[in-house]
């Protein structure tokens, strides 16, 4: 590694906890500021004021917020510990977020292998056909479907596939086993992924994303297939087949794998509507849910573990796409 | 040259497209961007949803559309028909015009968003983060990271679930205060709150884009030139630089209007968006997406879900027509 890499590197990391401490500070903050807290909102209608207002103690929720602020980080910081659940009661926040997580990657993975592979296979199709009728129609239908809107498309599917011809269960996952992964604590269902009901929520996560994978790959191989090199291959003889997969794609596909890398932090957050109009109890449900019932702690956790991750993974793909890409240099005031 | 001269749409000349035509570059690429026809009809689609969404005050008062609030339980749910095109909801109201009226709640929320974020926040911040550089970019691109590295769609909707009470009740003390009735029935404090949200969080990616134009567009001769004049900061960021990176700026809003059109959609689905009894897409759709509704009276997310799916099409194609014709060397 260079000095100016490692000097580039070592800056990006520095700005690391300031701008962690601006992300939580600011949700903590907004989540206490609407209306209700968790502490109201669980208990309903029948609310004893004296009882809310010794629970509130309790929790600390009437002490100042910065003051909550900072036993929360000094919690996070010292002992790792997220906090405790208010919807689910005394539950620790790591035992709910991190088995949702397993759900939401599941589906999630399964998902973005089958939208890069087809996005791929359609780019390299349409771009190999340009100038014909199949280019435009490919792209178009691809385009066409991604126009569908989630909660318009996924109902749609649910009505035909799951009502009409019953060949699936409508909503839901697999609750009847249980593996535990001791290390992240909280027990982890079997994997939900292979069972009937992940199909509905697998194809409208894949489908519409296709189009986006397709017209990179589109644009990223016809911008390769008139180098020269590709000429050359041509010229000396090597099959057609050698030529795309060895000359073409290989460089084609160099500037898609930051966005691959970027689409895998994706695959630990939940997709908010879809998990809610299939049942999924992944992360989009439990963000959405926690919002809805004030828990805050639920919410910080969401927060934080996806900003992190986020974070660290730019870091990383910065650094290792100069190990993909030798050209690429970091000057001294990149940044 | 051969490849080039095979991209290129009947009609358009080998002399347009290398530059040999006269007129400045940003009108020749509208021409070329109007002799592709995809392009020309996703224009008018969404030109004419534009339209209907800002004559709908206009089609309701000459009764051209019926009136969105009105309830006839005697005819609700039913299916298309002369005098109800798209049938009724489960109140009896006429889906058409509650159409229309949502049409119109789009075109607002995306509009004032585009204006607020797309333009101001991401033209202003990625000119100055770009000419000025040091630490006023150094802070402008960290700010800019912490808003990319929060959930989007979580923040927004935490913020419209926790703010709203805050906003709606500094809009009744602006009412009370300077006299002008009706701002909060309006619902005008949710739409600043939406918009100002989808602000928020809408600028980063295109301040990014045309921060780095502007960081090797500053090292040109021009911009030295210009500086050397005696040209004041102002002067070079607007009449020089500006310019040059406005074929980036209508790519980028273009694309980003599909988006903001599309957060309206989610936040309203959650219900922390736009609030009944104002009609928007979000709503109706979420109205009619339970199965059970859905397979009785399917006609009720047909419509509104087909004129949003057509909108996004649209914008998609067009997105893509723009990208072709005014960034040729993006590809």
């Amino acid at each position: 590694m260079d000095s100016a890499l490692a000097s580039y590197l070592l800056r990006r990391l520095l700005w690391v906890p300031p701008i962690l401490f601006i992300v939580t500070f600011v949700t903590f903050t907004l989540a206490r500021l609407g209306p209700g807290d968790p502490v109201s909102i669980a208990t309903g209608q029948f609310r004893d004021p004296e009882v809310l207002e010794r629970v509130r103690h309790a929790k600390g929720l009437d002490k100042p917020i910065h003051e909550q602020y900072y036993i929360y980080m000094k919690g996070l910081l010292t002992r790792g510990d997220l906090g405790e659940s208010y919807r689910y009661k005394g539950r620790n926040v790591k035992d709910i977020i991190f088995p949702a997580m397993y759900r939401s990657a599941q589906y999630n993975a399964v998902a973005l292998t089958i939208t890069i592979s087809c996005g791929i296979a359609l780019g390299v199709f349409a771009a190999r056909k340009q100038g014909t009728w199949s280019d435009p129609t490919a792209i178009g239908s691809a385009l066409a479907i991604q126009s569908i809107p989630t909660m318009v498309g996924v109902p749609f599917l649910l009505l035909i596939f799951a009502l009409k011809l019953g060949w699936v269960p409508a909503s839901g996952w697999p609750r009847d086993c249980n593996v535990s992964l001791g290390f992240l604590g909280g027990n982890y269902d079997c994997i939900g992924v292979l069972s009937k009901e992940a199909i509905i929520p697998v194809i409208a996560l894949a489908l519409p994303a296709i189009a986006v994978w397709g017209r990179y790959t589109r644009a990223f191989t016809l911008e390769v297939m008139k180098e020269d090199y590709v000429r050359t291959a041509r010229a000396k003889g090597i099959s057609e087949f050698q030529v795309m997969t060895q000359h073409v794609l290989r460089n084609a596909l160099l500037p898609l794998s930051t966005m691959i890398a970027f689409s895998l932090i994706g695959i630990l957050e939940g997709s908010f509507i879809l998990e809610n109009l299939t049942g999924i109890p992944g992360v989009g449900r439990l963000a959405f849910e926690s919002i809805g019932s004030r828990d805050y702690d639920l919410i910080m956790a969401i927060t934080v573990v996806g900003a992190t991750l986020f974070i660290m993974t730019s870091i990383f793909i910065d650094i290792a796409y100069t190990f993909i890409d030798p050209r690429i240099r970091y000057g001294s005031r990149s940044g | 040259m051969a490849r080039e001269a095979a991209e290129l749409t009947p009609g358009e000349s080998i002399a347009e497209v290398s530059g040999a035509a006269s007129g400045s570059p940003t009108g020749m690429a509208i021409r070329r961007l109007l002799r592709r026809k995809v392009a020309v009809i996703s224009l008018t689609f969404i030109f004419a949803f534009y339209l209907m969404g800002l004559t709908a005050p206009l089609l309701g008062a000459t009764h051209v559309i019926q009136d969105y609030q009105h309830q006839d339980l005697d005819h609700d749910l039913e299916g298309p028909s002369w005098s109800h095109p798209f049938g009724t909801d489960r109140l009896g109201r006429d889906q058409l015009a509650r159409v229309v009226w949502a049409s119109q709640t789009t075109v607002i929320v995306t509009v004032a968003t585009l204006f607020t974020g797309g333009v101001v926040l991401a033209v202003g911040l990625g000119l100055l983060s770009g000419y000025v550089g040091g630490w006023v970019d150094t802070l402008i691109m960290r700010i800019g990271d912490v808003f990319a590295s929060l959930p989007t769609i979580l923040m927004l909707i935490l913020i419209n679930a926790t703010l709203k009470t805050q906003v709606r009740s500094i809009a009744a003390d602006v009412q009370d205060f300077t006299g002008i009735g009706g701002i909060v029935r309006s619902g005008a404090p949710d739409y600043i709150l939406i918009f100002g949200a989808l602000s928020l969080f809408g600028w980063v990616g295109g301040a990014r884009v045309i921060r780095s134009q502007i960081l090797s567009l500053r090292e040109t001769e021009f911009v030295t030139a210009a500086r050397s004049l005696g040209a004041t900061t102002p002067q070079i960021l607007f009449r020089h630089l500006l310019p040059n990176v406005s074929n980036i700026i209508i790519v980028s809003l273009s694309l980003g209007l599909a988006g903001i059109a599309g957060s309206e959609l989610v936040l309203t689905w959650f219900g922390v968006g736009i609030q009944p009894p104002r009609p928007s897409f979000g709503a109706l759709i979420f109205d009619t997406s339970s199965i059970r509704t859905l397979n009785q009276h399917a006609y009720l997310l047909l419509f509104p879900g087909g004129i949003v799916t057509g909108l996004f099409f649209a914008f998609n194609l067009l997105g893509d027509a723009m990208t072709d014709v005014f960034t040729p060397k993006a590809r």
